[in-house]
């Protein structure tokens, strides 16, 4: 529990410590939440804007396989396409990290080398999180030992939708132990959350066992990201940034697919958390289609012409 | 870091005549006068176009030919008069972005509100009461229910077509026939819907439009041959129009001022309530009758809110009313610029603390920013008076019972919102506040079935919704 934050070690001292400051939080009301990233959603981005949040939105993609069928080949191909996602065109941007199973990090981190895009890793019995405390932190080392520099893990969400608040703070805060150096992403698997109210819970029991960054969903589960979940997961960065003098990163993943989906996703965090948080470091899209609509936006606004799908590698 | 560009709205797709006339009996004739008065974009103040001011003879042509027309109107089967009326809703339908744009260009609002609110609740409202002209007999008034025949009515600047739909829609479907007279300052949709009303077939006279300020607005309300006066706007000119009525067999209805208490409670949800407030206040730049012009919040939560509430002001767009991404826009005109001046500088010449986020101005056009007093006592002028403008006066209470007693304690009672997740503590304020609308843990929503109009100096009688038949029927 040595990585626990100061301000919140009374909080983390029992379940009904834990359970009093969670549920102490303010509500979340889903009506005006919705609302609220529907507004954000018409927000009209063209032109010198959109080719900007084009090239950022390249910029923060963690590009991602989680198939039972990823082979080594298909990884090398996409860590490939990771550091030149055009590679008729050198101004496009590297993307921030390819996203694979334990298994095929050693794979990617050679792919990757000297590229500075980084390696990140599913752990902890991804994507259902039902294994036990120590497959978990095997599960975390294994992949650190093989060189992800970062850490995408699942909480336990029954755990935590049957008020056991504490086993989830102490398995993050465990695999936060494992991680060493590696940044931890803490997957809320907000799909399976069922209100706003839990999502808002669950960041802060997220950020306070020591999250780098909170994550809606694993894209194994429907709906996965949303804007509204992300809207509800900023502010909770936001604020905990206020109240605890700590940065977190949000990353919404999965069914993000096009490039006017990824600008409402940046238009929400400009808005929302701040431009502050409009970088790599602290967002992420992770997603893998995204990439090729991206490109394609990016060229036309370059061209005035779409080029075919074909023109884009499937990778 | 990200800089939003430019996102105008085309202003193409809208085709303003350099001058009009006025609509009387489904043609477009030249006022008998002389007067004439120019509408400007308050953006800009660039001229848009120039409009008749119609006299006391034009607003008996107007009367008469809407007196014609009554027989004709009010005879029809109902479901006959619905066709008229789905037609012009439709006809809305698809010229709502031509519409929105125009609304936004004489009135100075964001081209985002007019576009989603204004337009979509302008169809909505013809739709809805549409729907009732066939359904009159089982609206609860009676077996077969009768119109009263002239409709005189006065709209304001805030929602030009708004307001018209307001006024107009239930109208029709009652079997009666108006004689509107638009704000002076937000002529052209009022006009543009006389357009409507000619390509809809509406049978010459069941809609005039006469156009004009203060002078033209009394002619009509006086006529003899009007039988209906409806009225929205400041309390001053209702009380005036109550006056002229008072004795004749006219049937009023007035919608007047407000300034709503917005009450958060501090288990509300911070987040929502913040957009709430922003809403608001700031939506259409406070020029909402209903609008929460008071902020009362639990002390307990008051630092905390405010905070959030400042950081969340600091992030709106104030600027060209057609650029998509503008969140505030233009104030109306000079007058009502001056007007929300002298109300701001008072309420910092009595002690209240005045706050604004950093924001460019335009160099041209009418403007004010987002401004929040704290510290505002119940005494000061800007809780008491309406500002009409984007000026948030915030105090504080500790119980429920002295938050009531601060929001009922204003002549006013149009309006309010509690912000609370204790659903027996919405209920108990609801019952106690005295106010035609309570919203609980949203602001500043409208829909056509639902009824809306004030209590004590907000005026009477009720528009939208069954009730909103009322004002127009033999009952």
């Amino acid at each position: 529990m040595s990585t626990t934050t100061t301000p919140f070690a009374e909080v983390a001292a029992s379940t009904s410590t834990l359970r009093a400051f969670l549920h102490g939080l303010p509500g979340v009301d889903r009506v005006g939440a919705d609302a609220r990233a529907a507004m954000l959603g018409t927000r009209s981005i063209k032109t010198t804007a959109k080719r900007q949040a084009i090239d950022l939105a390249i910029r923060m993609v963690d590009l991602t396989t989680l198939e039972g069928a990823d082979t080594v080949g298909k990884v090398r191909a996409m860590c490939a396409k990771a550091i030149h996602p055009d590679p008729t065109d050198p101004s496009v941007p590297a993307v921030a990290a390819v996203c694979v199973y334990p298994d095929l990090v050693a794979t990617a981190v050679q792919a990757l080398k000297g590229s500075g895009v980084k390696v990140a890793s599913v752990a902890t019995a991804f994507p259902s999180g039902r294994s036990s405390l120590e497959v978990k932190v095997a599960d975390t080392e294994l992949a650190v030992a093989a060189g992800a520099s970062e850490i995408d893990m699942v909480i336990d969400r029954g755990a935590f939708l049957s008020g056991d608040y504490l086993t989830v703070y102490e398995q993050i805060a465990a695999v936060k132990g494992a991680c060493g150096s590696a940044h931890l992403k803490v997957i809320l698997e907000t799909g399976e959350l069922a209100t706003y109210d839990n999502v808002r819970r669950a960041s802060w029991l997220a950020m306070i066992a020591g999250a780098d960054f909170i994550k809606t969903s694993t894209g194994k589960v429907s709906p996965a990201a949303t804007l509204p979940v992300t809207l509800v997961m900023l502010e909770a960065v936001r604020d905990f940034l206020r109240t605890a003098g700590r940065k977190v990163g949000v990353k919404p993943a999965g069914g993000i697919r096009t490039t006017k989906d990824a600008i409402k996703y940046l238009v929400l965090v400009n808005e929302t958390a701040g431009p502050d948080w409009l970088d790599p470091d602290w967002f992420r899209l992770g997603a893998s289609s995204l990439l090729n609509d991206l490109l394609m936006q990016r060229q036309k606004m370059a061209s005035g012409r779409y080029a075919g799908p074909d023109y884009f590698t499937l990778d | 870091m990200f800089e939003y560009a430019p996102a105008p709205e085309s202003r193409d797709i809208v085709d303003i005549r350099p001058s009009y006339g006025l609509f009387i009996n489904g043609e477009w004739v030249d006022p008998l006068g002389e007067g004439r008065d120019k509408t400007v974009n308050p953006a800009s103040e660039e001229v848009l176009a120039e409009v008749a001011v119609a006299g006391e003879a034009d607003v008996d042509r107007a009367v008469q030919a809407a007196r014609k027309a009554f027989a004709v109107w009010s005879a029809m089967p109902g479901s006959e008069r619905a066709k008229y009326i789905f037609r012009i809703a439709r006809i809305i339908q698809e010229r709502a972005r031509e519409l929105a744009v125009l609304e936004s260009l004489d009135n100075g609002k964001p081209i985002r509100e007019s576009r989603d609110v204004d337009l979509p609740l302008v169809a909505a409202h013809f739709f809805y009461y549409a729907g009732w002209a066939d359904k009159l007999s089982y609206a609860g008034f009676g077996p077969s229910p009768q119109p009263l025949g002239v409709a005189g009515q006065v709209i304001p600047w805030n929602f030009p077509l708004l307001m018209l739909a307001w006024k107009i829609a239930p109208a029709l479907a009652c079997g009666n026939t108006v004689v509107l007279k638009p704000a002076e300052t937000t002529p052209l949709t009022a006009l543009a819907f006389a357009e409507i009303c000619r390509q809809a077939d509406l049978p010459p006279g069941v809609v005039n439009i006469v156009t004009g300020a203060g002078e033209t607005g009394a002619a009509l309300v006086a006529h003899p041959d009007v039988d209906k006066v409806a009225f929205t706007g400041s309390t001053e000119v209702g009380r005036l129009i109550a006056r002229s009525v008072a004795g004749s067999r006219k049937k009023l209805t007035l919608e007047l001022g407000g300034k709503a208490a917005n009450i958060v409670f501090e288990d509300a949800a911070l987040d929502q309530a913040v957009e709430g407030i922003v809403n608001g206040i700031f939506f259409n730049q406070g020029h909402v009758c209903c609008a929460g012009s008071r902020l009362l919040v639990q002390e307990s939560v008051a630092e905390e809110l405010l905070d959030a509430l400042k950081r969340r002001l600091s992030t709106l767009r104030l600027g060209d009313p057609l650029d998509k991404n503008t969140d505030i826009g233009a104030i109306n005109s000079a007058a009502q610029l001056a007007k929300i001046r002298e109300l701001s500088e008072a309420g910092e010449a009595e002690g209240a603390e005045r706050w604004s986020p950093a924001c460019p101005i335009p160099d041209k056009g009418f403007w004010f920013p987002p401004t929040i007093f704290t510290g505002v006592a119940q005494s000061h002028r800007i809780a008491r008076e309406e500002i009409f403008g984007p000026v948030l006066s915030v105090l504080t209470f500790r119980t429920p019972a002295e938050a009531v007693e601060k929001a009922n304690n204003t002549p006013y009672g149009l309006s309010a919102g509690v912000w609370t997740e204790k659903g027996s503590l919405m209920l108990w304020m609801a019952s106690r506040l005295r106010a035609g609308v309570v919203w609980s843990n949203t602001f500043n929503k409208f829909d056509p079935t639902s009824p809306f109009g004030g209590y004590k100096e907000s005026g009477y009688g009720r528009e939208g919704g069954r009730h909103g038949l009322e004002a127009y029927l033999a009952v």
